[in-house]
């Protein structure tokens, strides 16, 4: 039964992502960036599911198993404030320059920010070798789920492959308007499966305050912040959600939009939608450790599908094993659709790899590389075993640490290619030094503490980007002015 | 209030929500608040203060001009979340 209702879930899905392709135009800007014609609701929709990935479920709850409450100051109420800023000063003037240089991708936005072809490249490959281990989570999030839903009885690597079929079928049916539809509906669907599963769960235990209780006994330190979290790991750890202005999918999704007022929604509706999904996600993580304690390591991240398995009924249990598939391929698909337009858009289309690219090969390219990077993560997914947790964390600071560039482009006249050069060059030392450190202990900071990586990665790039830039020759007014009025 | 006042009163609510989100008062607080844990609670409520700042940020500081002239197009001004 239960992999009976996941299934249909699986295929209503495809059904979607297949008749959007009915309103696919067929051109380059339409496959990618659907036309530019999203509106409010679906940009919300499709932004918060595609930036929550797995992680925000089977991550959240495990890392809530291990620390408590603490994990919702760290990561959701955070990325509640910051993100809707970045929206705000970020998103909407990538937009809006977006929209009158027909621009498809970051890289294009640095080479006519600064007119540097070997900027452009080096961060074409820095963004892709920071996005392939988050597109590694999400289908290997596919392969937990399947297993512990089913008890074993179905291998990791068919989660991991249904997953990654599933995308595929969508994604080069629809192109981005296809993922935006699909998204919306899965965003929808975890969601309010998310909340199902905690009412339900949190009955069965006698409620929110007995179940408290149970584990004040056991744990009595996941109710307090305690020791768990270092005031520096907070205060730095506000950092890591500015990743989402320099993601490439997030990127995608920005551009899409129909006007500069279809960001308002998302800017303002964004915390309600973190609050849906994080308050269940922990609450569920910390009463984990009353049926399932002691859980180590990678073991932590399935008490969330530990639970459901124990207390929801057969075809409850599919729905939201459903629901967590949902998670994983709202972020999965945007992740390897802009992959496929960068290889499409910032290679084999800019250094006129077999000519000159009409629209249609366009698509067919765009197509071709989805297929590609997804085969590419599927492969990956059967030999790696990192926690999923560790990765994301990982990504997220390489991702927030190119911040800097981004909004010197946006912001301030003065910067160069040369500063912008210098800031990713120095993401690439620090962030290599801090994770060859880091890697493997979750509580890793910088010497013992408190402080997180990304703090020291992100201030570098800054600091880099003003003085590469303050050291180079200004950039013409004319090229300044497409980008600051 | 002058325009360009209450501008700057919904910028400066960023940075104090930034202090804000660093609650080093609730840190060991073992008390329930809401029926959760108050350091919990403090944070649901913390994103409810959030969503008010940024309503009032996109109704008062909406950068309606500058993006018109980035992105060539008439004002879209008006149009509510």
């Amino acid at each position: 039964m239960t992999l009976t209702v996941i299934f249909a879930y699986l295929a209503a899905v495809l059904l979607i992502g297949v008749w959007s392709n009915r309103r696919l135009a067929a051109t380059g800007e339409d496959f990618f960036v659907a036309g530019r014609t999203i509106g409010p609701f679906v940009l919300l929709m499709t932004l918060f599911g595609t930036h929550m990935t797995s992680f925000a479920l089977l991550g959240a709850s495990a890392e809530s198993y291990r620390i408590g409450i603490g994990v919702f100051a760290l990561m959701a109420s955070s990325s509640a404030l910051m993100v809707p800023i970045v929206f705000f000063f970020v998103g909407t003037r990538v937009w809006a320059v977006g929209r009158r240089l027909g621009l498809l991708t970051q890289v294009q936005f640095v080479r006519a920010r600064w007119g540097s072809d070997g900027i452009g490249l080096l961060l074409f490959v820095v963004l892709v070798l920071l996005l392939l281990p988050y597109l590694l989570i999400g289908v290997m999030g596919g392969g937990v789920v399947l297993g512990q839903i089913t008890d074993g009885a179905a291998p990791s690597w068919l989660g991991s492959l249904l997953v990654s079929g599933v995308v595929i079928g969508y994604v080069t049916s629809g192109g981005l308007r296809g993922t935006a539809w699909v998204n919306t509906f899965q965003t929808a669907m975890f969601m309010l499966l998310g909340a199902v599963t905690a009412v339900l769960i949190v009955t069965k235990l006698g409620g929110v305050g007995p179940a408290l209780d149970r584990v004040a006994e056991s744990r009595p330190e996941l109710l307090v912040r305690g020791e768990a979290v270092h005031p520096l790991r907070l205060l730095s750890y506000t950092l890591i959600p500015l990743s989402v202005g320099t993601f490439p999918h997030i990127f995608a999704h920005w551009l899409s939009a129909k006007r500069a007022a279809t960001f308002k929604a998302p800017i303002v509706l964004y915390p309600v939608c973190i609050a849906v999904v994080w308050i269940p996600s922990v609450l569920l993580g910390m009463f984990g450790n009353i049926d399932f304690p002691g859980l180590d390591g990678a073991a932590s991240n399935s008490v969330l599908v530990r639970m459901i398995a124990l207390y929801a009924p057969e075809l409850l249990a599919g729905l939201l094993g459903a629901g967590v598939f949902a998670a994983i391929m709202s972020s999965l698909d945007s992740q390897s659709l802009s992959l496929g337009t960068m290889f499409t858009q910032d290679v084999v289309r800019h250094y006129r790899w077999g000519g000159d690219l009409d629209e249609a090969r366009q698509v067919r390219l765009g197509r071709l590389f989805v297929v590609g990077v997804v085969a590419t993560v599927f492969l990956l997914s059967l030999v790696a075993e990192r926690s999923i947790f560790a990765l994301s964390v990982w990504s997220f600071t390489g991702f927030a640490s190119l911040l800097p560039v981004v909004v010197a482009a946006l912001y301030w006249r003065r910067s160069t290619a040369a500063g912008a050069g210098a800031a990713i060059l120095t993401v690439i030392a620090l962030w290599t030094w801090f994770f060859v450190r880091g890697i493997g202990d979750a509580d890793y900071s910088v010497g013992g503490t408190g402080v997180m990586p990304v703090a020291v990665v992100f201030a570098g790039s800054t600091l880099a980007m003003i003085v590469g830039s303050l050291l180079s020759s200004p950039p013409t007014p004319e090229r300044v002015a497409r980008f600051i009025p | 209030m002058a325009a360009g006042a209450v501008r700057v009163t919904a910028y400066a609510a960023l940075p104090a929500l930034y202090l804000l989100h660093n609650d080093l008062w609730f840190w060991d607080d073992p008390n329930r608040f809401l029926g959760l844990p108050i350091g919990l609670t403090y944070h649901i409520l913390f994103s409810a203060v959030v969503v008010l700042a940024m309503w009032r940020l996109v109704r008062v500081a909406w950068p309606g001009d500058v993006l018109d002239e980035l992105a060539g197009e008439a004002s879209d001004e008006g149009a509510d979340p």
